[in-house]
């Protein structure tokens, strides 16, 4: 069996560079995960680049413009939100076919401020507000709804998603935002599209980050000592569904890739020491609960009140602070999400550390629709 | 609304709205002949059941049922706040979205499922850069 490992992973702190362009974000990230694994640009075999807003802009070539131009091949790699894990589980693939042994995956994106989504004003009349709401904001809130029409979850249960992981990122440096906000404070923010108050949304923030990713042959050449085992990559896009693409199907598709991964680590949800997942907005983060498995469905507006998903608990969920408060620079999510979880693995989390984590699952979602799930494990 | 008068010389805001010479305006989708799953629009291969020339064009419900919404207090530039962005189940096969009107913008005067009639009014006064104006589709309380 040809293991693949992380052998470095790294993140640049989310906030808003201005003054930086997106290959310099990038290359960041690389030399980063670089130092980490204790390598250099000379050692690496294939670049894989997730970016989004410049997807034909060869994003990946410019990152080695800055760092080194070594004539090595690069992916560039587009996937909406899921951008990141997707260049991820092309770098792994590479390394599980045999094909490389030590290659790099980077997800890196600049971010305007406002509304993500579209005002729909490209061929004829805007459709915003006439044909509904094309903001992810209104979309997510949709289907955040969608569970209330069928299980009665609150506003109240929503929030509290935001209370615990604006909680959790006051013990991440690297969160854009580290302020605890009360319940009160929560619900009683600017409703951006209802059930979600701006305290419930992403930040639309700069990001990047980057992991080197490497065979059992390297790591074991190289030194085991911090690696972190890939239990399982999968990717799933969303599946015929009546409703679907009218109301963005982000259910299915995660729970296609969640039993991928599960069957390929070979383990089940109740295995799992942490989760971090796509809270894109609160209401995103409950379905998930049950897409996940980490509840029975039906049972996620009673998870999020038990307490159970916050650092402590049962099983922590995005302990990082999410994307409510780390931000959602949406090329680099995917990894930052997967460098999160090696953290924990690596017990090297600092306070907010899950403590003797062997396996965590790091989720995301492309609205469109695609979901990329990995399944990390302890190596040492 | 429904004045088949008013929507002359209106262009539809989407393509699957239909706007005859003569006689009220329709939404006209697809429909798969194997398998009855019902598309907005045409389309190459039927997405569920994979049937190749199985497509037909098929007249979509005038009424149907809210799945689910959002209230949009915060949007684009340029957009009137609130409204209820509604995604409607159509009797006969199909899914919507679209503004839910005559309803006051609150959770509570909103009921997943109620009932509701597809009516057609001209597109909020918006003009295209030629000046155009449009014809829309609307959610109203049955």
């Amino acid at each position: 069996m040809n293991e693949v490992y992380v052998l470095g992973i790294d993140m640049i702190k989310f906030g808003r560079y201005p003054d930086k362009t997106v290959p310099q974000l990038g290359a960041e990230a690389v030399l980063l995960a670089l130092d980490d694994a204790g390598l250099t640009m000379r050692d690496i075999e294939s670049l894989y680049c997730g970016n989004a807003y410049q997807a034909n802009a060869m994003v990946g070539q410019r990152i080695l413009q800055e760092i080194g131009q070594t004539g090595i091949p690069v992916i560039n790699v587009s996937n909406a939100c899921a951008t990141g894990a997707t260049a991820f589980r092309e770098a792994w693939m590479a390394v599980k076919a045999g094909a490389c042994d030590i290659v790099v995956a980077v997800g890196v994106e600049q971010m305007g401020k406002g509304l993500l989504g579209s005002a729909g004003g490209e061929r004829g009349i805007s459709k915003e507000g006439l044909l509904g709401s094309g903001s992810m904001p209104a979309t997510f809130a949709a289907i955040g709804l969608e569970h209330t029409r069928s299980h009665g979850t609150t506003f109240e249960q929503f929030a509290k998603v935001a209370v615990k992981n604006h909680k959790h990122s006051t013990m991440n440096p690297k969160a854009m935002y580290q302020k605890e906000t009360p319940l009160e404070e929560v619900m009683n923010a600017e409703m951006i599209a209802y059930p979600n108050t701006k305290m419930m949304c992403s930040v639309n923030v700069d990001g990047a980050a980057a992991a080197v990713l490497v065979s059992e042959k390297k790591a074991k050449e190289l030194g085991m000592k911090r690696v972190v085992r890939i239990a399982a990559s999968a990717l799933a896009t969303d599946p015929y569904q009546l409703r679907n693409p009218t109301l963005p199907d982000i259910n299915s598709c995660t729970r296609i890739a969640a039993k991928k991964a599960y069957g390929m680590a070979g383990i089940t949800a109740g295995d799992l020491d942490l989760v971090e997942l796509h809270d894109c907005f609160a209401t995103a983060e409950l379905v998930h609960y049950e897409n996940l498995g980490l509840c029975k469905d039906g049972d996620a507006g009673r998870l999020i009140d038990s307490g159970e998903t916050a650092l402590g608990g049962r099983i922590p969920v995005n302990v990082s602070g999410g994307l409510l408060s780390k931000g959602h620079p949406i090329g680099a999510t995917g990894i930052a999400n997967i460098y999160e979880i090696c953290t924990h693995l690596r017990d090297e989390a600092g306070e907010r550390q899950v403590k003797n984590a062997r396996y965590g699952l790091a989720h995301v979602i492309g609205l469109g629709t695609c979901c990329g799930v990995h399944i990390l494990e302890r190596a040492n | 609304m429904n004045d088949v008068k008013s929507s002359e010389n209106l262009l539809p805001v989407v393509g699957f709205l239909k706007i005859p010479k003569d006689g009220q305006p329709y939404l006209e989708g697809a429909r798969c002949d194997e398998c009855e799953a019902v598309y907005t629009k045409p389309q190459t291969h039927c997405a569920q059941c994979l049937s190749p020339n199985s497509l037909r064009p098929y007249k979509l419900g005038c009424t149907g049922k809210l799945y689910t919404y959002s209230i949009v207090c915060r949007s684009f530039p340029g957009i009137e706040v609130p409204f209820i962005s509604a995604y409607v189940d159509l009797d006969g096969g199909g899914a919507l979205k679209g503004n839910l009107i005559d309803v006051e913008a609150t959770p509570d005067a909103i009921r997943f499922g109620m009932p509701v009639n597809i009516i057609f009014d001209e597109a909020l006064g918006r003009k295209d850069r030629k000046g155009n104006s449009y014809l829309s589709y609307f959610f109203a309380p049955a």
